[in-house]
């Protein structure tokens, strides 16, 4: 067992499959010799040389256009994009090739492979470079999408992508990087698909992805104090989605509440409102609540992006007025 | 019966390229033997007479949606073609019919998928930009312009890693060269030395805009080689032989750990850009003067020069027909395919369910 923090954890996670598996390759900018502009690679290209740990030029299509073209013929590459703002600059390689070649070609192609990204705010770095964007990734068939909050997470979600046959986007929080958890020795293999209850409560289900599962926990304990039991889950999948356990929480709880990092319109606590409004409607006390980041790009200055992305406290008082409605 | 091939005699026909200077051409070494002769000329025929029947059942409206012919282009997909060994990789554009046809994927196959069919490649969920068939070493044929040149570096990427000897080719239009994609992939190509020729089928137009409009230099693939490290090379693209010597030449040397190469073929699209498109902003005296040297003319005329009989190239023109006829009535008679392929193959378990 070791203290890891969630940026060591990403390194532990992909050295743990490239040890495994000769096939998996790391591909990206400055992630070889630099370790990752954010330090979540380091020390593999030193373990498993720069034939496996790739530098790359700013070419986010080559790079994803690389780990396809390589998936496709025997590789199973895993490939960064270093913010996930910069998916913009290469949607069309994920969106209309990645995405959509097995179902194009009936099944005539297997795309085993991995993008992890930066994503995410907090970190004061403006609009460019601090955007969530999973639910840019759920709206698209062919897609699976995951976002470890915890250190451990991390190390079992990015072995259960990697030895997943489908392209996976891995959305990891630019804000938990420097965040410790204790991690297990040995090998470590979660499961996509699987949302996890954090914290069992009765009054209410709180639903949160990433940076903002500490939040709501966070929240939790303060509305505890109140006499609110809230049960935290952590979504972890958003393709697959979990909504067995979802939906069995909200249906027992009578409440739900998502927190979104994402600007309001369509982020991914949409869907899975949609989903609760359509499937456990009679069992509901209360208007479903979406609290999420308005809908303006993040701004960057700590007052200004403090004030918009769901804080401990605007948790606290939407789910205490939710819950004494 | 499909409509008998054009045939020029000799004399009617150019000695190359309208509006080249053939000093600018490069001009592989080697020559190709009758064996091979024979089996250009079947490619040529084959790929002529299947766009001329794919066009003829749009216009019976039996293909649906856009599709994008290669009909006077046929000799770049045929040099290629007959040079790639059955390892090497094929990455097509919408343009693909014809590439497609040339790695020895089932013309029924094809045909199949341009009528919707559940005889298609793809069973129909593909369609004609999206042809492939892994199993032949077609990769897949692409539809958004750029993006497969960086996927076909991928493949060269994993070949090079595995040490096998694969080459990735990557065709694509004149247009493609003004996309980011091209230069990506361009670099890093050349920047790993990968094993993946890129073929430029320069045929004047981007889509309904002469090139050389849009353009800043003269040659929009061969003039950026020297950005990256590679060579200027312009090929007679309309002329058979030329296309496989060269073919043969760089898909040697890049299986052989020497690289990338970028190879721009000059040839003309006899047709508009796609199924909607008459083409009629094109010169009267451009498509005359390019019709004066059409690939499958020019290669019979050769056949017939070298000594090859009359009626040996019509046994090959008439089989050609025949397949065609076969393909044809074979898709016609297929069913439509069924909504049990709907739900079928978005993920690697077969299935598309998203939640649980």
């Amino acid at each position: 067992m070791a203290q890891l923090s969630y940026r060591e954890a990403v390194s532990r996670g992909i050295a743990q499959e490239m040890a495994r598996d000769g096939r998996v390759m790391l591909i990206g900018e400055d992630i070889g010799g630099a370790g990752g502009v954010f330090k979540t690679t380091g020390g593999l290209s030193e373990q498993f040389g720069r034939t496996r740990v790739v530098d790359t030029p700013i070419s986010e299509q080559a790079i994803l256009g690389a780990a396809m073209g390589a998936a496709m013929t025997g590789l199973r590459p895993i490939a960064e994009i270093m913010f996930a703002d910069f998916f913009a600059v290469c949607w069309d390689i994920v969106v209309n090739e990645i995405a959509k070649m097995r179902y194009m070609t009936n099944g005539q192609v297997t795309m085993p492979l991995v993008i992890k990204s930066g994503n995410g705010g907090s970190l004061r770095m403006g609009a460019q470079h601090s955007q969530s964007v999973e639910n840019w990734a759920m709206a698209v068939p062919g897609l699976k999408v995951v976002t470890p909050s915890t250190p451990l997470d991390v190390v079992g979600l990015m072995a259960a992508a990697v030895r997943c046959d489908d392209p996976v986007l891995f959305f990891e929080h630019k804000g938990l990087y420097a965040s410790k958890g204790e991690v297990p020795d040995g090998e470590i293999v979660d499961e996509l698909g699987k949302a996890a209850i954090r914290r069992p409560g009765k009054d209410a289900t709180v639903l949160a992805l990433g940076l903002m599962v500490g939040r709501a926990l966070d929240a939790a304990e303060e509305l505890a104090r109140e006499g609110i039991d809230v049960e935290v889950i952590d979504v972890r999948s958003l393709v697959p989605l979990d909504t067995q356990t979802l939906l069995t929480s909200i249906s027992r709880t009578g409440r739900l509440f998502t927190v979104e990092e994402n600007p309001r319109l369509l982020g991914w606590g949409a869907e899975i409102a949609s989903i609760a409004a359509d499937e456990c409607f009679w069992d509901l006390d209360m208007p479903i609540r979406r609290i999420t980041t308005p809908h303006i790009p993040l701004p960057s200055a700590d007052s200004l992006e403090d004030a918009v992305l769901p804080s401990v406290d605007r948790i606290v008082q939407d789910v205490r007025k939710g819950v004494y409605l | 019966m499909s409509a008998p091939p054009t045939d020029r005699a000799a004399a009617e026909l150019r000695s190359g390229p309208p509006g080249v200077d053939p000093a600018l051409l490069y001009r592989p070494p080697g020559t190709v033997d009758r064996p091979t002769a024979l089996a250009l000329y079947r490619q040529l025929t084959r790929m002529r007479q299947f766009e001329k029947r794919a066009y003829d059942l749009f216009l019976q409206n039996l293909v649906k949606g856009t599709s994008h012919l290669s009909l006077g282009m046929e000799a770049v997909a045929a040099g290629f073609g007959e040079a790639m060994h059955p390892e090497d990789y094929t990455f097509a554009t919408y343009r693909g019919h014809a590439h497609t046809l040339a790695r020895g994927t089932s013309m029924t196959g094809v045909m199949g998928e341009l009528l919707g069919r559940d005889n298609g490649l793809l069973h129909g969920k593909g369609g004609s930009m999206h042809l492939t068939d892994v199993g032949n070493g077609v990769m897949g044929s692409y539809a958004i312009v750029g993006a497969h040149l960086a996927i076909a570096l991928g493949a060269g990427w994993s070949a090079q890693y595995r040490g096998e000897p694969r080459v990735a080719v990557a065709f694509f239009g004149d247009g493609t060269t003004n996309i980011g994609a091209f230069h990506e992939a361009l670099n890093l190509a050349a920047v790993w030395k990968l094993p993946v020729v890129f073929v430029c089928e320069n045929n004047l137009y981007m889509e309904y805009t002469p090139i050389g409009d849009v353009t800043a230099v003269d040659r929009p693939a061969a003039d950026r080689a020297a950005s990256y490290g590679l060579e200027h090379i312009l090929i007679d693209g309309n002329d058979a032989d030329a296309v496989y010597l060269t073919a043969m030449q760089f898909l040697d040397r890049a299986r052989t750990g020497g690289g990338p190469a970028l190879i721009e073929a000059q040839t003309y699209r006899s047709g508009g850009h796609s199924r909607a498109d008459p083409g009629k902003y094109k010169g009267v005296e451009e498509a005359a003067a390019w019709a004066q040297y059409d690939p499958t003319d020019v290669y019979r005329a050769r056949l017939r020069q070298a000594g090859v009989a009359d009626e040996e190239i019509v046994a090959i023109d008439a089989e050609a027909a025949h397949e065609v006829d076969v393909a044809t009535e074979a898709a016609k008679a297929a069913p439509p395919p069924g909504p049990d392929r709907l739900m079928t193959n978005v993920w690697a378990d077969g299935g598309a369910a998203w939640r649980n």
